[in-house]
């Protein structure tokens, strides 16, 4: 894009609560049921019921609330916001309009040299999610589930502090991280239960006020919505070049083309006709039942790559990998709390860890994996009771039967070969059947000592421990 | 809404649009019916204007003196499918049918 333009973005996140039990009734918001078997007359807007509020959903915006830094709404009360859709069978949905519960936070992005920017919350509310219609590929009908209404939705609301696409990815990436950390969300994309819109305008730099603005919706994943948006920049941006006028409305991010394309629906402005439920009595936000958040908040990222520097003495890249999820930092620590070599546990972590979890597609809860096991196991390779081989192998059988590493290693009789006497007519006869290496090394070229480990370790079963087996070449060759 | 003084009117075309919003047919007859009983609701709750609300902050629920009932995060009794669907209109496959909501891509 020419750097004649600013770009402005502000994004909407809509993130779903882990409670068991939806917002104002006890259905179930387990993800993946047969359609329609998570819904009750509350849920379904049967006439003569009454919603009633999940405490758990307010709590957890609370916590929320104070993890963005916001003020906290003293007198909570919700707003009807009427409209007509069968995925939301009342014909309004309960939500909150001028006085949402939170309002006024931030989110600190760090940019990759490490500059922080912060992006102003405007506001976060509480309301309620609405069911998921499928439509039919050929016949002119829309299919209705409605085990999602009423799943509580927590909507996040970013001033348009926003300049790059790039930025806008970060601000997810961390505001997600801040949600996962808080566990009042597990943010699945795949699952909707993170959701986002974004709008974007360009001025002129320097220019007062906003340009028009284009909202954009589908976007299916963080990479979507960079994309999506760097497109419209440019988009934008060719037709503000050839002069022409931005038209306000709603597009669409095709993921497969990679454009985004006009709903061409008629934009009226919409008539919600907000107004206080009355269904619901009033809240207060007690001082207290905010200090019990206060004091229920895990440690947060950014306190945590701090401490993770001072404490463990590792580097910035590092840290940023091991606190980038609170599970995976939880299970460092521990691991770290049995085997006092922190940057030993890091690579183990960020090497063989990670890549298991890649391969297996699952987050480091589903290794199954007890740090103690790993602890134990990456304390048999620092001692060279067993080889770095041998012990990517025992790592593996570990993910696999939960078996104990020191039994794994017994019953593969992996124990690393440290005995001279056990090494010597192997280290002899070797040196016997590779007369050029051993020539090789002689004139000098030290990389032939190399190969000539690499055959003890492969007549030994990868057993024999690589550094004496080095040293006893070294010895009989010098 | 015309605004004359203090008297707020209702006109034909406000009747055509809060019927549309509430997704009602009405026929000529039925807005100038509606017309007139509506500017009739709201001419009487005018007299509302005459009560002095300086310092009275809004009130979002009459029941003021009841707040915060919660219900725990504890789950209750759902329906069955069955009964979930046994008045909907349409049904296919345990889902609710409905005239397709969005057009052809």
């Amino acid at each position: 894009m020419s750097n004649k333009y600013e770009t402005v973005i502000g994004l909407e996140v809509h993130v779903q609560l882990a409670t068991k039990t939806k917002v104002f009734c006890g259905c179930s918001t387990a993800f993946g049921a047969r359609p329609n078997t998570q819904v009750c007359p509350v849920c379904l807007g049967l006439p003569g019921v009454l919603p009633v509020l999940n405490r758990k959903a307010f709590k957890y915006v609370i916590k929320v609330a104070l993890a963005l830094g916001c003020d906290i709404q003293k007198t909570v009360k919700f707003d009807r916001k009427n409209y007509y859709y069968p995925d939301l069978p009342k014909n309004y949905q309960i939500s909150q309009h001028d006085m949402p519960l939170a309002y006024d936070g931030k989110v600190t992005i760090v940019a990759e040299d490490g500059n922080t920017t912060d992006i102003r919350v405007t506001r976060a509310h509480l309301e309620e999610d609405a069911g998921k219609l499928l439509h039919d590929p050929g016949l002119p009908f829309s299919y209705v589930d409605l085990n999602r209404t009423g799943t509580p939705l927590l909507e996040i609301v970013s001033e348009p502090d926003i300049r790059t696409p790039e930025e806008a990815h970060r601000y997810l990436v961390t505001l997600k991280q801040i949600i996962k950390y808080l566990e009042v969300s597990d943010c699945n994309m795949e699952e909707g239960s993170l959701r986002c819109d974004a709008n974007i305008s360009l001025r002129e730099k320097g220019a007062p006020g906003f340009g028009s603005k284009v909202e954009i919706k589908n976007l299916n994943s963080f990479k979507a919505v960079r994309d999506a948006l760097a497109f419209e920049e440019e988009r934008q941006a060719g037709l503000l070049d050839d002069g022409e006028k931005i038209v306000q409305e709603t597009r669409l991010w095709d993921e497969k083309k990679n454009v985004t394309v006009s709903m061409r629906v008629k934009e009226e402005a919409q008539d919600y006709r907000y107004f206080p439920e009355p269904d619901l009595v009033p809240f207060e936000v007690r001082a207290d039942l905010v200090e019990e958040m206060r004091a229920s908040m895990p440690e947060m990222p950014r306190e945590r790559a701090l401490r993770f520097s001072r404490q463990y003495k590792l580097g910035e890249k590092d840290v940023e990998v091991l606190i980038s999820e609170k599970d995976i930092a939880d299970f460092f620590e521990q691991v770290a709390g049995c085997f006092d070599k922190p940057r030993v546990v890091c690579n183990w972590i960020k090497g063989e860890i990670m890549r298991h979890m890649n391969e297996r597609g699952t987050d480091i809860r589903g290794l199954n994996l007890k740090p103690g096991d790993l602890a134990k196991l990456i304390k048999m390779v620092d001692d060279e009771f067993i080889s770095g081989i041998s012990g990517k192998d025992v790592l593996e059988a570990c993910i696999e039967t939960g078996k104990d590493p020191a039994a794994i290693v017994r019953k593969k009789g992996l124990e690393q070969v440290s005995d001279e006497g056990a090494l010597e007519g192997i280290v002899e006869k070797v040196i016997a059947e590779n007369e050029r290496s051993v020539t090789d090394y002689k004139s000098g070229k030290t990389a032939a000592l190399s190969f000539l480990v690499g055959q003890v370790m492969k007549a030994t079963k990868g057993k024999a421990n690589p550094k004496l087996a080095g040293e006893m070449l070294r010895r009989k060759l010098g | 809404m015309e605004n004359t003084g203090r008297k707020k009117v209702i006109t034909e075309d406000d009747v055509r649009y809060v019927a549309r919003l509430s997704r009602l047919r009405l026929d000529e007859k039925d807005v100038t019916m509606f017309r007139g009983q509506l500017s009739a609701i709201l001419e009487y709750i005018e007299q509302l204007n005459e009560v002095d609300t300086e310092g009275v902050p809004p009130t979002s629920h009459v029941l003021s003196s009841m707040k915060n009932v919660f219900r725990e995060d504890e789950p209750g009794v759902s329906l069955s499918p069955e009964e979930a669907l046994s008045n909907a209109p349409e049904k296919k496959d345990g889902f609710f049918k409905v005239p397709r909501i969005i057009k052809e891509a």
